[in-house]
């Protein structure tokens, strides 16, 4: 199937760093593009060209199994030649630093690059220094613009909207880059967006980004149409942030109980790894309301939107 | 217990309630736990048959006190002290309520302790016991405890008894977490680095008798520092236990500032100052330390003014084994249940406070931090009421306390004033004949 996708779209930037700064029509043209590869990822046949000839670098200095997994079938079904780089098993450890490891690849001349980091802001700072296309998958607690824009393609297909819906973001928002990015991108396409969770898993000032703030899962998931829970590492649960997982599941958790909250028509959303029976009941992450494996199948998708709206812009292209 | 008491008419009392400002002559009528009436004549307006009417001659009728500060050593330390014989000795000195520090053994960290207090309490006591709870893991001052779980089951606050949280990132996150669940924090404040080997108040006397000194600065520092947390964390804050002038002039300052802040000072360091460790007398160790006669007199002014919340017991039982010991290794602590009323009666008889502002701190404040039944005479309250004597002359005799230690630094003290009978939820639990 190498016929030309209908969407024509172009994103007019050499990067996607966050989903800050992108308009409506700019994600509604991602998320367009994106339908269509839904389409395609579901036929027999799911190769095409457009990337050919391309060299698309995974560049991941914190571990990841789906968000790298998921860019390296996006790159490969368009045709890309990929390559994964786990970073935090090679040069970091001999000591090389961040701008050092890019210029290195950047000799190699890559195409595109999908770059993780554990440092907020590392990875716009790694695209200042090379020649090409940087896509952030990830950086800290800052952005993660394919999660944003899978979540919003997830909602979109279900709900048949996403503007006027209510959404409530649940748990970690601290140290969550989910929970931002979602946040900017479901204001910019006119949802309402509320956040849960206790004060202390909470950033002062969070409510400037244009968020209801709730701290009890009664208040904050009363009305909403989407429920999407956050994940809670494990080195905040003992203490740190919260006194335990027993009275974190008992007052976050999302059960049917809480669930019973929200809209009857309500649909729950996980970005992943679920800790289950941390953040969330197993009855709820397998239930009928559950949207989670829709969540990883349009992740493919998005990632292919991405890449490919971002290839049409580059040298040569 | 068991079976209804009969009604209790106090009849010819001065009744005092703080929680309405009453002053007054009159009759208080109890049936069935409640107090029904606090009005002048109610004698005449007729009271039920069997009432047993007991003419109080003009003595006092109050809110029984609710001690927001006692150490008791169930589970883990019954040789000391267990909820029973703490109860006993509540009864005694007029506290219908006890507020139990979760310095045991094991802590009250766990939603199951907060349980096995509150039924050995309800199998044990004769007057109500509530548990505060750690306000982190095992006391250590490190992981936040269940707050949330903790104040299901019962903990009325949240603190780490006699241990000051030295991490303030941890009493940050404490105080954060705690106003979610609009749970009080109580906290110890004294610098355990600028406590260091100290065991008295650090100055003159501590110069003289050789005693390395704490100096106030341990405590001022300490609740500076968790002013400022509070107006980043927002929640309600207890000081549990402040000991000196620069503590209040901090206290007013957080008070000005809009902050929902409180504190408490012992009936130690109301009555008592560092002259009185005298020749070394381990029954006067206690922490924060006795500070100077200045700072117990600002102590008493500001409980005078209503800047000074609360007065409690610091009830802190220690055999004579960890008591009868060079000064610098006893261990801190005194009882106070059977003698903090009797011991703030001084302030009352040397006219330095009234004895409303004495009942409010010792009663109706606790009830309304802790959220607690009690610290009030309103028609319709639980009947926990007690009938004081102010002029009874006696000498305290350690041996007749009823609390297992007898650690008083009110030893062989000349007292004015005593609790003749304590009333618990409308039942007659102590009587002195």
């Amino acid at each position: 199937m190498n016929v030309a996708t209908k969407s024509s779209f172009v994103l007019g930037r050499r990067h996607l760093l966050g989903i800050e700064g992108l308009s409506y029509d700019e994600i509604t043209g991602l998320l367009d593009l994106a339908e269509e590869f839904v389409e395609l990822n579901r036929q027999i046949e799911k190769k095409r060209t457009s990337l050919r000839g391309r060299t698309l670098i995974n560049l991941f200095f914190e571990a990841s199994t789906r968000t790298q997994s998921s860019f390296e079938i996006a790159g490969k079904r368009l045709g890309a030649d990929v390559m994964n780089m786990a970073v935090s098993t090679s040069s970091v450890k001999k000591g090389e630093t961040l701008l050092d490891t890019a210029m290195t690849l950047n000799a190699m001349h890559p195409d595109l690059l999908v770059v993780r980091h554990y440092a907020s802001g590392a990875v716009a700072l790694l695209a200042n220094k090379v020649d090409c296309a940087v896509v952030n998958a990830g950086d800290g607690a800052h952005e993660h613009p394919t999660q944003a824009l899978l979540d919003a393609l997830t909602i979109r297909r279900n709900k048949g909207r996403i503007e006027g819906l209510c959404v409530a973001i649940c748990g970690d928002i601290l140290h969550s880059r989910v929970a931002r990015s979602n946040i900017l991108l479901l204001n910019t396409m006119g949802a309402r967006v509320r956040v849960v969770a206790p004060s202390t898993l909470l950033p002062p000032g969070i409510e400037r980004m244009g968020v209801e703030v709730a701290r009890d899962m009664r208040e904050g998931l009363a009305g909403a149409d989407i429920v999407m829970m956050l994940r809670l590492q494990r080195e905040r649960m003992n203490g740190s942030f919260v006194p335990s997982v027993q009275e974190y599941f008992h007052y976050y958790g999302l059960d049917q109980a809480k669930l019973r909250y929200a809209k009857p028509d309500a649909l729950v959303m996980h970005p992943g790894p679920m800790n289950r029976g941390v953040e969330i009941d197993s009855a709820v992450a397998d239930g009928a309301q559950s949207l989670i494996r829709e969540q990883v199948e349009m992740g493919v998708a998005v990632r292919m939107a991405v890449l490919e709206a971002l290839s049409r812009s580059l040298p040569n292209a | 217990m068991h079976g209804d008491p009969r009604p209790i008419l106090l009849a010819n009392a001065r009744i005092i309630d703080p929680s309405r400002d009453l002053d007054m002559h009159g009759d208080l009528l109890i049936s069935d736990g409640i107090v029904r009436d606090a009005e002048p004549g109610i004698r005449a307006s007729g009271v039920p048959e069997e009432t047993e009417i007991i003419d109080c001659a003009g003595r006092v009728v109050a809110p029984g006190l609710i001690d927001m500060r006692a150490f008791v050593g169930e589970p883990g330390a019954e040789h000391r002290e267990t909820l029973a014989s703490a109860s006993q000795a509540a009864a005694a000195g007029g506290v219908t309520t006890i507020v139990c520090q979760p310095e045991t053994s094991p802590v009250i960290d766990d939603p199951a302790i907060v349980d096995f207090v509150l039924r050995r309490a309800r199998d044990t006591a004769i007057v109500h016991v509530h548990p505060m709870a750690a306000l982190t893991k095992g006391l250590k001052g490190q992981e936040l405890a269940e707050i949330g779980l903790l104040k299901a089951a019962g903990a009325v606050a949240f603190t780490d008894g006699a241990k000051s949280v030295a991490n303030a990132q941890v009493m940050r996150r404490a105080l954060t977490y705690a106003r979610d669940f609009d749970a009080l924090v109580v906290h110890h404040t004294e610098d355990p680095n600028l406590v260091g080997d100290g065991v008295m108040n650090e100055g003159e006397f501590s110069a003289r008798l050789g005693l390395a000194g704490i100096p106030k600065a341990a405590e001022t520092i300490m609740l500076e520092r968790d002013m400022r947390l509070v107006s980043m964390a927002g929640g309600r804050y207890h000081a549990a236990s402040i000991t000196c002038g620069e503590s209040l002039d901090v206290l007013a300052r957080a008070k000005d500032a809009g902050l929902a802040v409180t504190a408490a000072a012992s009936i130690n360091h109301l009555t008592l100052n560092e002259m009185d460790v005298g020749a070394y007398r381990t029954f006067c160790k206690v922490t924060p330390p006795l500070r100077a006669e200045e700072d117990r007199q600002r102590l008493v002014e500001a409980l005078a003014s209503g800047l000074l919340d609360v007065i409690m017991s610091d009830h802190n039982p220690q055999d004579v084994e960890t008591k009868r010991r060079p000064f610098a290794e006893a261990e801190p602590g005194a009882v106070g249940l059977e003698t903090m009323l009797v011991a703030a009666l001084r302030l009352v008889h040397g006219q330095h406070v009234t004895l409303t502002t004495l009942f409010k701190a010792m009663s109706t404040r606790p009830a309304e931090l802790l959220d607690i039944p009690g610290g009030t005479l309103k028609p319709g309250a639980r009947a926990d009421v007690i009938v004081v004597d102010l002029d009874m002359p006696w000498v305290l005799d350690p041996a007749e306390l009823k609390s297992k230690c007898k650690n008083t630094p009110f030893d062989e003290a000349r007292l004015q004033g005593r609790v003749v009978r304590t009333i618990v939820a409308g039942r007659t639990v102590y009587e002195y004949v």
